[in-house]
């Protein structure tokens, strides 16, 4: 899919929301310390903004419980800085702050499992979405909107209607969604986010080199995007997770009204409240042909 | 010609008694001799004097008469005849002698007379006939003494009960145990027609066929007779449901069938035939033609066949009445024909013979059968499917079969070729778990937190100064070839050729040593490029060669004033 090209919008100006994983739970089994993942990201951050002084960048934290912005270049520092050092300031505090409150956050909420924690990846891309509208609103010319997320964690079923919705919205919005898996598992939710949305997807190989691949892959404007040879991946990982168990499946039932998916027949739609009339045999007693 | 000497009554009106006496006959004249020699019967007649000569119908209890009428019309000679084979004998003889008088020679009966001299007989028959008739004899008693009763008591001709009693002997020993061909399960009922009584009248071999062809009836017998009715009672309430199906009386037959426990069995399909037709149908070869199958004894099949007064009803499915037609009634009479499973026992007693027929049901004959069908289908099976044609040449390798994949797996080993190909290094990340608790996860990011607040950003991501320089120089050289490239090579060439900075700065990031082995390795292609030029500069036009050249100073000079504009961003 090719990316989208806004008439309205300056060819190299750029607004980048940068949804940053911060799960507690990855950073400590990461092969990456989150110190230089940090440090990378800062660079990058800056990167952009040098290139064009109408950039902005917004970075948004996604946590286990919650999700903050933790930095917005268009906010002017208390110290009136807006060089590296003043970015990286802000941003480092902000981030402090978040991870205690989200710390607060996680110790209050019982449900959430410390294995099987995953950041609130739907949260953020819908905080990211919120706040780009709300640039669409403000004035005739705007930077060209785009969300790059960097995510380490490994996707939730559960989380995949509203991820879904995100990316849906982020279609029809014309935002494109750039992936940059820096844990272990490619993410299927952003691989369709990235395939959907005509963004960019890749799972750097060396992260030692993140900057370089940031810089090289993500810092460009949407425009110059047609002119560049950009990386694409090799397949996409379109399987869907029931609305009623979270489970991953490759096949289920679809409810003809609404499109919700469902592992087992049901007699009536749990989203739309359409009723099936016709009963249809149990998929789970039909041998599985893709073992 | 011969003579014929017979036993008769002779009487003077057909109503008369008769005087029974001995008639002979030969070529000229017959005689006739009352067996009371005091009776005044006895007469000697010439044949000539015999004009014509008549016989009866013989129909129930009526005599054999046969008269021979006189010439002159003034009466004749009525004789009766103990049966109709003697009076036809005698009627026969006379025919013939009258013919041989008038002119007219009447066929030659094969038989011959029973009271002539035996040698006499003998000389007409052939020494084969002969021989099996002393056999015959010789072996089956029962056929002597019926044949002595015949002969010395009904003065039957040898060879005609001979040959009625070998017919039946036939008859009987190819039915011995088996259901008539005759389907008389058809019960029809007699009405006197001023009441409303319905008489049915059944027979053993009624009941045979009954209970051949109706395995649900056996078993209802077996199970109720005599233990909750009588036998009567059960033929009684069996043909009532026959005479409520006949009738087609469905409201009084589901009335009755709701009100008795019995009769409803009657009505109802045969669930042991449904049983043997759906086994049937397992072991029906799909690769023949199922039409021939069609019209089979589906009987559980509601809306199959025409019924019996030709009309194709619609069913009511909920009913659980029986509803069967006549091509169904036929096919179950003609299968039950056709088995031809004889039995051991002759009895007419219906419990005995009923349970005859189901040990014979329950004989295992078809495990041989069915073993035999089975090795007959793949036999069949592998002389349809190998086509000579149609196969395949046996030199080629075997092809794995398709499978489809799992999806997870195709991506990840997707990625592993893909950076096999590529040539890059795995970086060795494997999946690791956490095995911290929240508590612990947190500090451990904040303790991270805390090192960048420490040393900001003083830890170099990369060596900015060489890695700028280095990257500036690729990025101009490619630069510089593609302009070049545009302008002598086509642009097709020109797609396929990759971009060195972009791909290897995108595929591989640039520390300093790989970043050492990536300029190297752009300099040996730079080389390699630059020979090839040579190639295409001697054998290419000197004019285009000169403006590319010429283009590619002015270049270099252009870059050169503007310093170093270039930053390789």
């Amino acid at each position: 899919m090719t990316s989208a090209h806004s008439k309205l919008y300056s060819d190299d100006v750029s607004l980048v929301v940068v949804v940053v994983d911060t799960n507690p739970f990855f950073w400590a089994a990461a092969a990456l310390p989150f110190a230089d993942f940090f440090a990378h990201l800062i660079h990058f951050v800056n990167s952009i903004l040098l290139l064009n002084h109408l950039n902005r960048v917004v970075v948004i934290a996604a946590g286990v419980s919650s999700c903050a912005y933790i930095l917005d270049s268009s906010d002017v520092s208390p110290s009136g800085g807006v060089g590296v050092s003043d970015t990286f300031d802000r941003a480092s505090r902000k981030a402090e702050e978040f991870i205690a409150q989200d710390a607060r956050a996680t110790a209050g909420n019982g449900s959430v499992a410390s294995a099987n924690a995953a950041s609130l990846l739907s949260g953020a891309l819908s905080l990211a979405l919120c706040y780009i509208q709300r640039i669409f609103r403000s004035g005739t010319r705007h930077p060209q909107p785009r969300i790059l997320c960097l995510q380490g964690s490994p996707d939730r079923p559960e989380q995949y209607v509203a991820v879904m919705n995100s990316i849906f919205s982020a279609q029809r919005s014309m935002v494109p969604i750039d992936s940059c898996i820096v844990g272990t598992q490619d993410s299927a939710f952003l691989q369709q986010a990235s395939y959907i949305t005509g963004g960019v997807y890749l799972k750097p190989q060396e992260l030692n080199g993140l900057f370089q691949y940031l810089a090289a892959v993500f810092a460009t404007d949407l425009h110059s995007r047609a002119f560049l040879r950009l990386p694409k991946t090799l397949g996409v990982d379109f399987r869907a997770s029931c609305f009623c168990h979270k489970k991953t499946i490759d096949m289920g039932y679809v409810c003809s009204v609404c499109l919700s998916i469902f592992c087992k027949n049901q007699k009536k739609c749990s989203t739309c409240g359409s009723e099936f009339s016709r009963v249809m045999p149990d998929l789970n007693s039909m041998p599985d042909q893709s073992k | 010609m011969g003579s014929l000497t017979i036993g008769a009554k002779y009487k003077t009106t057909i109503k008369d008694p008769g005087t029974p006496g001995i008639l002979r006959m030969n070529d000229d004249r017959f005689t006739f001799t009352p067996n009371d020699p005091r009776s005044a019967m006895k007469f000697n007649v010439d044949f000539r004097t015999i004009k014509g000569h008549k016989f009866n119908k013989v129909e129930g209890n009526k005599a054999a008469l046969l008269n021979l009428s006189k010439e002159d019309k003034a009466g004749g000679y009525i004789f009766e005849f103990d049966n109709v084979g003697n009076r036809d004998l005698s009627r026969d003889f006379v025919a013939r002698v009258l013919g041989k008088h008038q002119g007219i020679v009447p066929p030659r009966p094969t038989v011959t007379p029973e009271n002539s001299v035996a040698s006499a007989a003998l000389e007409q028959l052939s020494a084969a006939e002969v021989e099996r008739r002393v056999k015959l004899l010789r072996e089956d008693r029962n056929y002597i003494r019926s044949l002595f009763l015949e002969i010395f008591c009904k003065n039957l001709n040898f060879g005609q009960q001979e040959r009625t009693y070998l017919k039946m002997k036939q008859i009987k020993d190819q039915n011995k145990g088996q259901v008539s061909r005759m389907r008389l399960v058809d019960i029809k009922p007699t009405t006197d027609g001023r009441t409303n009584k319905v008489t049915f009248q059944i027979t053993p071999e009624m009941i045979h066929q009954i209970f051949a062809e109706k395995p649900a009836v056996r078993r209802a017998y077996l199970d109720f007779v005599p233990k909750k009715m009588s036998e009567t009672r059960f033929w009684e309430k069996y043909c009532r449901a026959e005479y409520l199906v006949r009738t087609k009386n469905t409201a009084a037959a589901t009335a009755e069938a709701a009100g008795d426990e019995e009769l409803a069995i009657f009505l109802k399909n045969d669930d042991i035939l449904a049983k043997e037709a759906k086994m049937k149908i397992k072991r029906v070869d799909p690769t023949l033609d199922m039409e021939a199958d069609t019209g089979d004894d589906y009987i559980h099949l509601p809306d199959h066949g025409i019924h019996r007064d030709g009309n194709k009803e619609t069913v009511d499915a909920d009913s659980e009445l029986a509803r069967r037609t006549l091509s169904q009634d036929l096919n179950r009479h003609a299968a039950v024909v056709l088995e031809g499973r004889s039995l051991d026992v002759e009895s007419t007693d219906p419990k005995t013979l009923a349970e005859a027929l189901v040990r014979s049901k329950k004989e295992p004959p078809s495990t041989s059968i069915v073993d035999d069908a089975n090795h007959e289908r793949l036999v069949k099976v592998a002389r349809m499917t190998e086509i000579e044609d149609l196969q395949a040449p046996r030199s080629l390798p075997c092809m794995r079969p398709l499978c489809i994949k799992d999806p997870k797996e195709y991506f990840d080993s997707q990625q592993a070729n893909a950076l096999r190909s590529l040539g890059g290094s795995n970086d060795g990340r494997k999946a690791r778990t956490c095995s911290l608790s929240t508590e612990e996860a947190f500090h451990h990011l904040m303790d991270q937190m805390s090192s960048i607040k420490v040393n900001k950003l003083n830890c170099p991501i990369i060596q900015s100064d060489m890695a700028l320089k280095e990257v500036s120089k690729a990025c101009l050289a490619e630069l510089q070839l593609q302009e070049f490239l545009e302008l002598t090579i086509p642009r097709s060439s020109i797609d396929g050729y990759p971009g060195i900075a972009t791909a290897f700065l995108v595929i591989d990031p640039i520390t300093s040593a790989v970043l050492y082995n990536k300029v190297q390795r752009v300099k040996e292609a730079m080389t390699q490029i630059y020979q090839k030029l040579q190639l295409i500069k001697e054998s290419a036009q000197p004019d285009a060669l000169d403006a590319a050249f010429n283009h590619d100073v002015e270049q270099q000079q252009k870059s050169s004033k503007a310093g170093n504009r270039h930053n390789g961003f």
